[in-house]
């Protein structure tokens, strides 16, 4: 699979792993509730780690691990709950957060440019030929009137 | 006015382009119905019974007379000649094409005008006092403070995708003719003792089929801190506002369901983290004041004699003045209103001559400056009173001279069944009954301020829930009928109308509307204003009136 990072199309080193899979070697997301449950063992784990939380997770519950994640994933059940924008802004500017914000999930093509600009860097659209497309996506507007993460 | 500069202008020509793509997409079928749903509301067109209807902005209900010559051009060619002002100082289009929208856009862009977050779940267009800048009440100016909020939330990324809709209104004068007391944020110039001027804030106001009266979360807030504030009280409705229940989503539920102290607590902690991003410190603040200086006033105005001596000498010239000219912070100038509500007109509808005319108008008597009011009618708001009676004569020819504003026929009425899909019942031709029955000026100005607003249905269009009478719609068995209620207020006597008795037929309204009044003429005291009674005497004597016919 392939997915756009910081305005590149690239190849996806992540593999997401549901709550009831074993942990698979490698990259892996979890869920939030994994993480907090397996911890310790993901802390150990041989790869980088990510977390996946959707919108009615809080971001304070990660606030505290974001050095071990090197991904944070923002999974669109619908793109009409906005929540999730709050939660990139947050983890950029609040909690100062350098690594990758990925949006997954439902959302639309017409929302990257706002979600680009509250922090989220990498977006894995649901078809491989939208890719192209999410990147022409992200120059929609050229003049912003608010200050935000860019 | 606020004049666009290049930042603004591409701001909305790239919109137009993202939108005629989605429509395109739309149309060749490559985006689902609820994805373009989403998109065509963020830009004001909803489907409706006949045709799709566009919502176009009057950012706090400014316009010059080109943007109005430009809507009688759309009125013309895309649509059946006509447009409706609505209360929140928009504008409304009936019969727009689908396909053709786009274009509409394009064609607006040109002018600056644009249909940006109308609709939606969203930020909407900040709506403000028609008589700002000019009236003799203010404490300052409030525009500058709509602009700079109208920029930030234009294309906000954080706040786009809400639970609901989200309104914001302003007012800077003492008295409050914005409703900001039922906006999800109504703000409000005030005084401190200190003699400085800041924002009172008020939370989870609305109208709708839950009215709310706002409350105050903030009595004094300094300037400076007019974004960050805004942005804590977002950022805390986005995250916890409730999004499982359509109807429990606005912010209103969540300040009432929390209560205003945890949620003020839960907006303070948020704000104290990012008070001093965003802020506006004097230079932007005079900046933007520098686009709204007031226009160049002749203070010969004053010397004029001529104005008296007409009102002394045609009387129905004196009625207009005393009803639809308000008064103006320089002397010499008043304010004239523009009544949309002639008898036999739908209310706030305007045909495209008459939108081409009051360009025209506003061009030669009022610096080329119209306004729209939430009572949907316009403003010309610096007119030298020497010009007002050749004015007056040239609104008569157009009929936009009915000198009826603040009285029972000046009614705030929504589209209803005529147009609208969400309907229970008719509202115009409610109206137009209304209209008819009380076609007698010399009894309609003996009644005085008495304020009408019919919606028909619970959505509130009309804000028939703060009407001195509100009429509502209600569908029983499939047919309509009207739920009556008085006493409602959206001024600074902010209040909801009680619940009159059960609804009434819809051949019964007139007659319950003219009983309502006769019931006022005979119990009110002198110089008692129709609330004032209500107030004083309660519902009873209505009720008893008017239920009593069988
Ligand atoms: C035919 C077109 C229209 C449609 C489909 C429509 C739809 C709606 C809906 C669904 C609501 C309910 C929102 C809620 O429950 O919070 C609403 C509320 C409202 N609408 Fe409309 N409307 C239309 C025309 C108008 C017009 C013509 C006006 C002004 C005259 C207007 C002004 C308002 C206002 C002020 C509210 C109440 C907002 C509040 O709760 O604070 N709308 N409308
Ligand atoms: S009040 Fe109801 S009927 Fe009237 S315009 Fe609003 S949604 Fe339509």
């Amino acid at each position: 699979m392939q997915l756009i990072k910081d305005r590149q199309i690239i190849d996806d080193i992540w593999n997401y792993v549901t709550d009831d899979a074993e942990l698979a070697a490698g990259n892996i997301s979890v869920s939030l509730a994994r993480w907090q449950q397996d911890k310790a063992k993901l802390l150990a784990h041989d790869g980088n780690i990510g977390v996946r939380l959707g919108p009615a997770d809080s971001v304070d519950d990660i606030a505290a691990d974001l050095n071990s994640l090197q991904l944070i994933e923002l999974d669109f059940p619908d793109f009409a709950d906005g929540r999730l924008f709050s939660h990139a802004w947050l983890l950029r500017e609040r909690y100062d957060y350098h690594g990758e914000i990925r949006a997954t999930g439902h959302y639309m093509n017409d929302q990257v440019f706002y979600l680009s600009r509250v922090g989220v860097n990498a977006f894995s659209p649901e078809k491989a030929e939208d890719l192209p497309v999410v990147l022409s996506h992200l120059n929609d507007f050229t003049v912003k009137y608010q200050d935000s993460v860019n | 006015m606020y004049q666009y500069n290049d930042n603004d202008q591409i701001l909305v020509d790239e919109r137009v382009a993202q939108f005629r793509r989605q429509t395109e997409q739309f149309l060749k079928s490559e985006m689902s119905e609820d994805q373009y749903r989403a998109l065509r509301l963020r830009n004001g067109l909803y489907i409706q019974t006949h045709a799709p209807m566009l919502r176009i902005a009057g950012p706090y209900g400014l316009f010059n007379s080109k943007q109005l010559r430009k809507i009688a051009h759309v009125a013309r060619t895309y649509d059946k000649n006509y447009c409706h002002f609505t209360t929140r100082q928009n504008i409304q289009f009936n019969w727009p094409k689908l396909e053709e929208v786009p274009d509409i856009l394009a064609e607006l862009a040109s002018v600056q005008m644009h249909a940006i977050q109308t609709s939606g779940n969203c930020m909407r267009n900040t709506t403000s006092d028609h008589l700002a800048g000019v009236c003799i009440d203010e404490i300052e100016d409030p525009r500058p403070y709509c602009e700079i909020i109208r920029q930030w939330t234009t294309l906000h990324p954080e706040f786009d995708y809400l639970p609901r809709k989200f309104k914001i209104a302003v007012s800077g004068a003492l008295h409050d003719r914005a409703a900001t007391q039922f906006h999800d944020i109504g703000l409000h110039l005030v005084k401190n003792d200190a003699g400085e001027i800041g924002f009172k804030v008020m939370v989870g106001g609305g109208l709708g089929r839950t009215p709310v009266i706002g409350q105050i979360i903030k009595p004094y807030l300094e300037k400076k801190n007019l974004l960050s504030y805004l942005e804590a009280i977002l950022r805390i409705y986005n995250l916890f506002g409730r999004r499982d229940n359509k109807y429990k989503a606005r912010i209103k539920i969540l300040v009432k369901e929390s209560g205003l102290e945890k949620f003020s607590t839960l907006v303070e902690k948020e704000w104290l983290l990012i008070r001093d991003n965003n802020e506006l410190d004097n230079e932007r603040i005079n900046g933007m004041k520098a686009q709204f200086v007031a226009p160049a006033y002749d203070t010969d105005a004053v010397r004029d004699t001529s104005f008296s001596q007409q009102q002394d000498e045609n009387k129905a010239f004196a009625t207009w003045v005393k009803y639809n000219t308000a008064d103006h912070k320089i002397s010499g100038y008043r304010a004239a209103f523009l009544s949309l509500k002639a008898p036999d007109s739908p209310p706030g509808d305007m045909t495209d001559v008459q939108l081409d005319a009051v360009a025209d108008l506003a061009d030669k008597y009022s610096f080329g400056e119209i306004r729209s009011t939430h009572r949907q009618n316009l403003i010309l708001a610096d007119v030298k009173q020497a010009d007002l009676f050749v004015l007056w004569q040239q609104l008569e020819l157009l009929k936009l001279a009915t000198p009826n504003i603040g009285t029972v026929t000046d009614m705030i009425c929504c589209p209803g069944l005529d147009f609208c899909s969400l309907a229970n019942a008719g509202s115009i031709g409610v109206a137009k009954e209304i209209n008819e029955a009380l076609d007698d000026m010399d009894y309609i100005h003996d009644i005085g301020d008495l304020k009408i607003n019919m919606s028909g249905c619970m959505n509130g269009c009309a804000h028939q829930s703060v009407g001195h009478i509100g009429i509502l719609g209600v569908d029983k068995k499939g047919t309509e009928w009207y739920q009556l209620t008085l006493g409602g207020s959206s001024e600074n006597n902010a209040a909801i109308g009680e619940r009159l008795g059960p609804a009434v037929a819809k051949d019964q309204v007139t007659k319950a509307i003219t009983t309502i009044l006769e019931v006022y003429i005979e119990h009110r005291l002198e110089d008692e204003s129709f609330l004032d009674m209500v107030n004083r005497v309660g519902i009873t004597p209505f009720k008893e009136q008017v239920y009593a016919i069988n």
